[in-house]
């Protein structure tokens, strides 16, 4: 299809000599037949956030899913910190800070909040027992500070709006301090107020030295938060470039025809 | 109740009543009457309420039909023993249920370890320690409980780790462990069994008694009490709304007035002098010149059930494992994403079916004072029916200990009262199928009402 390689990632040239909070290396994902993720490489560095863009299908929610332990791969490396690992699982994941706030957020319906947001990690009693109330209390201090107006603590999160169940699962990711955040359409429900409130959160998170992974559909929000954009079509790497050096014109040009834009291309040697 | 519910709330709730009310979330709130407005106050399950209330009718239109025959202390004290055996395993399977599985296996696994509970109790046993040995129970318990455990993980782990569905596994344990319990002793029924296991079935002699009953009664109460007073504390420290106070001591009220009731009926209920001459000869006691004035009290297979309800509860309520269930059911996926081990999961729940299976077998072979290896038959009918019944739904995620047991009651008393008024055995599965699917119905209504 794009027959012309991936160039050479010039974007790492600024960190040099600094270790990437996240390195994915020649990441494969096949599903039967279908190659969802083919041979992607892409970086995160602390406190930045690095917006993951392509068409629908692209591979975007795949290949975070690798690190977030909910896929495996097929081939490929993961560092973290400069280090290796081996995520089988979202337990691995979460032990490297790794937080998902997935596209589907991924919620029990039939739980409130408080037990959502602590899911699999619930506060106890020095008995042993879940302790329901301090959870409670932590879970109105957290999203006091994300979501003011939310209100419904005690009700079953089926119960919630789209965008109240978006700051439930973001609230889970930001409460357990995520060091490496991966979120996917964090927005994609939200109104205008509450994508304001996640562009500033985003904003703290990062001058708090959290790297990011953005997932989103709409480029004037990822060009507003994001230092890099590593983009996808078909699978495949397209390519990452800084943000201040595109225009939304070469990236929808990255994500629809999987074109490197022309000036960031090295010269070729004569 | 409509005074009550129109005083204004106990002074230091009365900002944290407020946001309740805010938190509801409902509009209209003006319109609700007074009766339904202290429902929400008390915090009541309303699903609750209508389950008292058709168990209520159906006592009450069998009393009438038998000209009261059936609200009589004999009567109540034998659907309370009746009831026993479906009941503990209905508590498990509200946990297989709202977990998203099925366990069509417990009627024979009950049928299986009866046998060899049997087998050893009447048979093995003696032969090493003599008949009636103290030991005996102990033993034969210890060895029923860990059978359970041992073949519910086993189906556990095949519909956790090998991913075969839960339906065709127990399905597949229903055949296996009802054939395996004919070959315990090549069909032959045991008997007689020991004596002190017996006592688990709530014959004559399986009973606390009077005296013993107002105390486990008292207890319970001072339980129902502590218990929640210790939760208005916790949330109090962290200013939480609370229910209003009047709402909280009908609550207990209500729930001390059932416990007392209970007791009282079953105290009312005499032991024939015949059987209280034996018992006494038994133990050594003197026998008076007027006779004995001994009363039934609780039957010890109900205090049995009681102690499983409060531990069920509890781990559905407060602990991880409970949680995770419910997780489970809400969401399998984002359980598995929040990095809960589903498979383990799977395993430990149809392990605790398997224990509470053996508990079951305990009172029901005590009962019936021999094994059989029918025992227990279409007894998984009964437990799913009794959990749906109490409110598990099917689709999972949903369910409550005390509506498995409320359920478990609901259909011992359609079925005694029917053979009581005489209704023939075919009629009485007809009759019990139909209200199993109406209560399902009921169900389905009121959830997609009260949801919105
Ligand atoms: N569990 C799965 N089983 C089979 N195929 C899958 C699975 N998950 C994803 N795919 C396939 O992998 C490809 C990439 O999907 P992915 O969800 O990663 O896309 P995406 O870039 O996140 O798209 P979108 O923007 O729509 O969220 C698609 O062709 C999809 O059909
Ligand atoms: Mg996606």
């Amino acid at each position: 299809m794009n027959a012309h390689p991936v160039p050479r990632d010039y974007t790492l040239d600024d960190f040099a000599g600094q270790t990437p909070l996240v390195e994915m290396r020649g990441i494969n994902v096949a599903f039967g037949g279908v190659k969802a993720v083919n041979d992607v490489d892409c970086t995160l560095f602390p406190g930045e956030v690095v917006g993951l863009l392509g068409h629908n299908g692209a591979g975007k929610s795949t290949l975070i899913k690798v690190l977030s332990g909910a896929y495996h791969m097929n081939s490929g490396e993961i560092y973290i910190r400069g280090g290796k690992v081996n995520i089988q699982n979202a337990r691995d994941a979460r032990e490297y800070n790794v937080e998902t706030i997935y596209q589907t957020l991924e919620l029990a319906d039939n739980l409130d909040a408080a037990s959502n947001l602590f899911l699999g990690r619930e506060l106890t009693t020095p008995v042993g027992a879940l302790d329901d109330v301090k959870m409670e209390a932590e879970t109105r201090e957290v999203m006091g500070r994300l979501n003011p107006n939310f209100r419904k603590f005690s009700a079953p999160v089926s119960a919630l709006s789209g965008g109240q169940r978006q700051s439930v699962a973001i609230a889970r990711a930001v409460y357990f301090n995520a060091k490496i955040l991966i979120m996917d359409e964090p927005t994609a429900a939200l109104g205008v107020q509450e994508t304001a409130m996640v562009a500033d959160l985003i904003r703290k998170l990062k001058s708090e030295g959290i790297g990011i992974f953005l997932i989103s559909h709409d480029i004037h929000d990822v060009f507003e938060l994001a230092d890099r954009l590593t983009v996808m079509k078909n699978g495949r790497l397209v390519g990452t470039v800084k943000t201040k050096d595109v225009s939304e014109d070469d990236v929808l040009g990255m994500i629809i025809l999987g074109k490197y834009p022309e000036h960031l291309l090295e010269p070729v040697p004569a | 109740m409509a005074d009550a519910a129109d005083r204004p709330t106990d002074k230091t709730a009365a900002p944290a009543a407020d946001t309740a009310l805010d938190e509801s979330g409902e509009p209209g709130l003006e319109r609700q009457n007074a009766f339904s407005r202290a429902l929400r106050a008390m915090e009541v399950d309303t699903r609750l309420l209508g389950m008292i209330a058709a168990l209520l009718v159906i006592w009450i239109a069998f009393d009438l039909l038998t000209g009261g025959r059936f609200l009589t202390p004999r009567n109540l004290f034998n659907l309370s023993v009746q009831t026993a055996s479906v009941a503990v395993m209905a508590t498990g399977m509200v946990f297989v249920i709202t977990a998203r599985h099925i366990d069509l296996s417990v009627g024979s696994l009950l049928g299986v370890i009866a046998m060899v509970m049997g087998l050893l109790q009447a048979e093995i046993l003696p032969e090493y320690l003599g008949f009636n040995h103290p030991l005996t129970w102990v033993i034969t318990v210890a060895v029923g409980v860990a059978m359970g455990a041992v073949i519910g993980a086993m189906q556990g782990f095949v519909i956790g780790y090998l991913a075969v569905p839960a339906f065709i596994v127990t399905l597949g344990g229903l055949l296996v462990w009802r054939g395996a319990a004919w070959f315990v002793t090549e069909g032959r029924t045991v008997a007689p069994l020991d004596g002190t296991f017996m006592l688990f079935g709530g014959g004559v002699a399986g009973t606390l008694g009077e005296m013993l009953s107002w105390v486990v009664a008292v207890i319970a109460v001072a339980v129902i009490v502590y218990a929640a007073l210790q939760d208005r504390r916790r949330r109090q420290i962290f200013q939480f709304p609370l229910k209003p106070v009047w709402a909280e001591w009908t609550n207990i009220g209500l729930l001390a007035v059932m416990v007392l009731g209970f007791t009282l009926v079953m105290n009312l209920y005499p032991v024939p002098q015949r059987a209280a001459q034996r018992i006494a000869e038994a133990e050594g006691i003197p026998i008076p010149p007027e006779g004995f004035d001994w009363m039934h009290g609780i039957a010890i297979p109900v205090v049995f059930v009681a102690i499983v309800a409060v531990i069920m509860t509890l781990v559905s309520k407060r602990t991880k494992f409970g949680r995770y269930v419910f997780a489970m059911g809400g969401n399998p996926q984002a359980a598995e994403l929040s990095g809960i081990d589903t498979k383990k999961m799977t395993m430990l729940i149809f392990m605790v079916m398997g224990i509470l299976c053996a508990l079951s077998a305990v009172i029901a072979s005590a009962r019936l004072q021999s094994a059989a290896n029918d025992l227990g038959t279409l007894d998984e009918l009964r437990v799913i029916a009794a959990a749906v019944i109490g409110g598990t739904s099917l689709a999972g995620g949903v369910g409550t200990i005390y509506g498995a047991i409320l359920g478990a009651l609901v259909m011992q008393s359609l079925q005694s009262g029917m053979a009581l008024v005489g209704v023939n055995t075919s009629l009485q599965s007809i009759v019990i199928g139909l209200v199993l699917v109406l209560a399902v119905y009921v169900d389905h209504i009121y959830r997609s009402r009260s949801s919105d």
